[in-house]
């Protein structure tokens, strides 16, 4: 049997060869070396979550209508007998309750584009710790920051599409916010409403847009994506025998197709885990939309809650004296929409994209880079990532600032004075904070080389005095901790030269250095090779 | 060591005498609760007398001796009615536990006789709403799909979608209603206590209220969806998202990564 199965699968496999020559790639691509750890496979997790969003949304999409038809409700639910609604809302009913296993599919399909967007943003957040984004890798960091913000409009396009009470609110501050855009803000908002908002044509249009357009940007984007990675090969942590020239791991086959392949499985199984125990987006709850009622609690998902935020956070007066609305010839400018909604998340999205660029020539470092920073090894930038992650998170925290006020008996114009002061403060702070904690860390990292592992054992000397016996760290262990670049600040000529002319681009340079100060000035050099033997020559006296 | 020493340092002695102790405080805790439930019935001249002697020793401190309120502490309560007594003394919010933003809720202080006496008694101090009959309140009685639009309309922008509650300004808030009892809700909607306005039969009918019950009755059975995370919208979803969803993935990642290279 067993020799049989093998001689048809050799013959299968010889029969497709011979037609494609194909072996030459399976051999190429089962041979392609990935180096392990456990934080490689965020992206995983956010590539799955994708599948399984692709395989429940092709099932929805064999029940819902994306229609904004009035129909009468008939059905199951006793809270909806006979209520007006859309037919978009209705089916979104009838899957539910109706349409065997709907309602979990419905909820396998909203868990997973929570988790797909909150994958993306862990991974994100490994590759900026790590400074997987420098040289080669720059491009493929904007190929990623562009699959986020699609996922933020993939899942914003579909929490729409059931017309809702709570999306429908949602979709009623987009078109303030696009209102607000001077001059042609208007125009915009009718193309898109196809007129005054919410129109007839919105919700096909949303449906277009969720299960063709953007899923289709998001599968060429993946594929490029992975493209990449396989062309730049996978970068690594640092450790012995690895250097920025080679890549040391496991082949793609069989390891990490088992390991990949089984990993689809976990995420899909705590999908569907979760979904079968919680409730998501019970839109029975909120009602058929109607523009007049807005209940507490209205909140977009998560990915979208710190434009909320920002907004809640905006004040109508500055400082009780500037308004935020300025109305000029007849025309309203509203500041207090354009600047949380658009230019907050414009500037905020815009630096993270371009963050390494403005990394690389801060830092004047251009050569490539295949093994990962620790993140305590780049100060500078991890206290950047802590900031803009404080930053968004006080914006998520205003956004659910009802929540938090009502949960922890707080008053909520408090926290919203709070967190307007914090918005500027804690950032700052969080940066301050980590740096110093990257310092201690290196500092703790050169006490480690130089005086090996405290083993906890105390060595009483024969005249009295006590000494605890240290552990010499193993090569390996002490590459990890000495094999990062000390890089000085920015070194400019002098402003005049021999003969007392002053330098052109002299003030540029000057800038350069500010900023290549800002990242080196402070720093903790890892320990030398003379240090080292110095230290192993001090340890031998004792 | 001796037979009894030995079962006394037992491995499962805390065990034992941790859950002994727990049935205990939890049979304590059955009795002293269904010791506060009886019902109520019409008023008589005694009743307005004994609440009068009631309100005298427990509401008269802020409210006043003729029940004309103190400026700036409590308000008159002359015209509030019976179901202003029977809800705010009912639910436990007076007599006030502390002084704050609004009155919690807590375990009511009286029996139900009693509220209803005091009941009695502020209602002959001038004509206000009366505490509603059985029938009026009956959620079997009310439709709910009329209930649903009349909540999202009148009460959701506070309560919530279904009832979760919601925070007000300053540290006010729209209680959870999924607790609160038919008689209740019906008589918050009648006097409209401390934030709430009042919703009278000219705004929503008698039968309209019934339905708002109806809706909120219906909530009892739970979402078919599984826990509902507090019916609180998006961001308790959220989180639970990142704690459960991806804490649980993140964890897996780890232990299918744990022989590294």
């Amino acid at each position: 049997m067993g020799a049989r199965l093998d001689s048809a699968a050799a013959g299968t496999a010889n029969y497709i060869d011979e037609r494609t020559s194909i072996g030459g790639f399976v051999k190429f691509f089962a041979r392609k070396l990935f180096p392990d750890h456990w934080s490689f496979m965020l992206g995983e997790i956010a590539l799955y979550s994708f599948v399984v969003l692709l395989l429940s949304g092709v099932f929805l999409t064999a029940f819902f209508v994306p229609s904004m038809t009035i129909v009468e409700y008939d059905g199951p639910l006793a809270t909806m007998q006979g209520v007006e609604m859309s037919e978009a809302f209705a089916s979104t009913l009838h899957m539910s309750f109706e349409v065997p296993g709907g309602l979990l599919m419905r909820q396998i399909h909203h868990w997973a584009a929570l988790l797909f967007t909150a994958a993306i943003v862990t991974h994100m957040a490994r590759v900026f710790f790590t400074g997987a984004f420098r040289k080669p890798r720059e491009l493929n960091w904007l190929v990623g920051f562009t699959l986020m913000i699609l996922s933020l409009a993939a899942g914003f396009s579909g929490y729409s599409l059931p017309d809702d009470v709570l999306s429908g609110n949602g979709l009623r501050i987009i078109e303030g916010v696009t209102r607000s855009i001077p001059i042609v803000g208007e125009y915009i908002s009718y193309w898109i409403f196809g007129g005054e908002f919410p129109g007839e044509i919105l919700i096909p249009r949303l449906f277009t847009m969720h299960i063709l357009l953007v899923p289709g940007l998001i599968l060429v984007l993946i594929a490029l994506h992975l493209f990449l990675v396989f062309l730049h090969k996978h970068t690594q942590y640092p450790g012995g025998g690895r250097t920025h020239k080679n890549v040391v791991g496991l082949p793609l086959f069989p390891v990490y197709t088992a390991k990949a392949g089984g990993f689809f499985f976990v995420v899909f199984g705590i999908v569907a885990l979760v979904a079968a125990i919680f409730t998501i987006n019970p839109v029975w709850n909120y009602g058929p939309y109607d523009p007049s009622p807005v209940s507490a609690g209205t909140q977009p998902d998560w990915y979208i809650l710190f434009v909320d935020g920002a907004l809640r956070l905006m004040p109508g007066w500055l400082f009780d004296v500037i308004p935020m609305e300025w109305e000029i010839w007849g025309y309203t400018l509203s500041w207090n929409l354009l600047v949380p909604a658009l230019i907050l998340p414009g500037l905020f999205f815009g630096f993270l994209a371009l963050y390494p660029w403005i990394e690389a020539w801060a830092t004047g470092d251009r050569g490539e880079k295949h093994v990962l920073d620790r993140p305590r090894n780049a100060p500078v930038r991890t206290g950047i990532g802590v900031a803009l992650i404080t930053f968004y998170v006080v914006l998520v925290m205003e956004g659910s600032n009802d929540i938090i006020a009502n949960l922890f008996h707080l008053s909520l114009n408090d926290l919203t004075y709070f967190f307007r002061i914090g918005i500027f403060v804690l950032p700052a702070l969080a940066f301050w904070i980590t740096r110093r904690i990257c310092f201690g860390l290196q500092r703790k990292d050169r006490e480690l080389v130089l005086h090996g592992k405290e083993t906890g054992r105390i060595v009483r000397h024969e005249h009295g005095e006590y000494v605890e016996v240290h552990e010499p760290l193993t090569d390996e262990e002490r590459w990890v901790l000495i094999q990062h670049d000390d890089i000085a600040p920015l070194e400019i000529e002098p402003e005049f030269n021999d003969r007392g002319v002053r330098r052109k681009g002299y003030r540029w340079d000057r800038f350069k250095q500010w900023l290549s100060r800002i990242y080196f000035e402070k720093r903790i050099s890892p320990v030398t090779a003379e240090e080292l033997a110095e230290a192993q020559h001090e340890h031998g006296h004792h | 060591m001796n037979a009894l020493a030995r079962h006394r340092y037992h491995r499962a002695a805390p065990v034992v005498l941790v859950l002994l102790l727990l049935g205990l405080i939890a049979g304590i805790a059955a009795a002293v609760s269904t010791a506060s439930s009886a019902e109520a019935t019409t008023a008589t001249a005694d009743d307005v007398t004994e609440g009068q002697k009631l309100f005298a020793a427990n509401c008269a401190s802020c409210h006043g001796l003729d029940a004309q309120g103190t400026d700036g502490v409590a308000p008159s309560l002359v015209g509030v009615g019976a179901a202003a007594v029977d809800f705010q003394v009912g639910t436990g919010r007076m007599p006030m536990q502390a002084s704050g933003p609004q009155a919690i809720a807590k375990r009511p202080q009286f029996s139900a006789e009693e509220i209803s006496q005091l009941a009695a008694y502020v209602a002959s101090l001038g004509a206000g709403p009366a505490v509603p009959t059985a029938e009026q309140v009956d959620p079997e009685l009310g439709d709910a799909a009329n209930g649903m639009e009349l909540f999202r309309t009148n009460c959701a922008m506070c309560h919530g979608s279904v009832g979760g509650g919601g925070a007000l300004t300053q540290g006010k808030y729209a209680p959870n209603l999924w607790e609160t009892t038919p008689t209740h809700i019906y008589e918050a909607m009648l006097v409209g206590p401390q934030s709430m306005p009042v919703f009278n039969d000219a705004n929503i009918d008698p039968e309209g209220k019934r339905d708002i019950i109806a809706f909120l009755k219906a909530q009892d059975e739970g979402s078919p969806g599984g826990l509902r995370l507090g019916a609180i919208g998006p961001v308790a979803e959220g989180m639970w998202g990142w704690l459960v969803a991806l804490g649980l993935i993140i964890a897996s990642t780890v232990w299918i990564g744990a022989r590294s290279s």
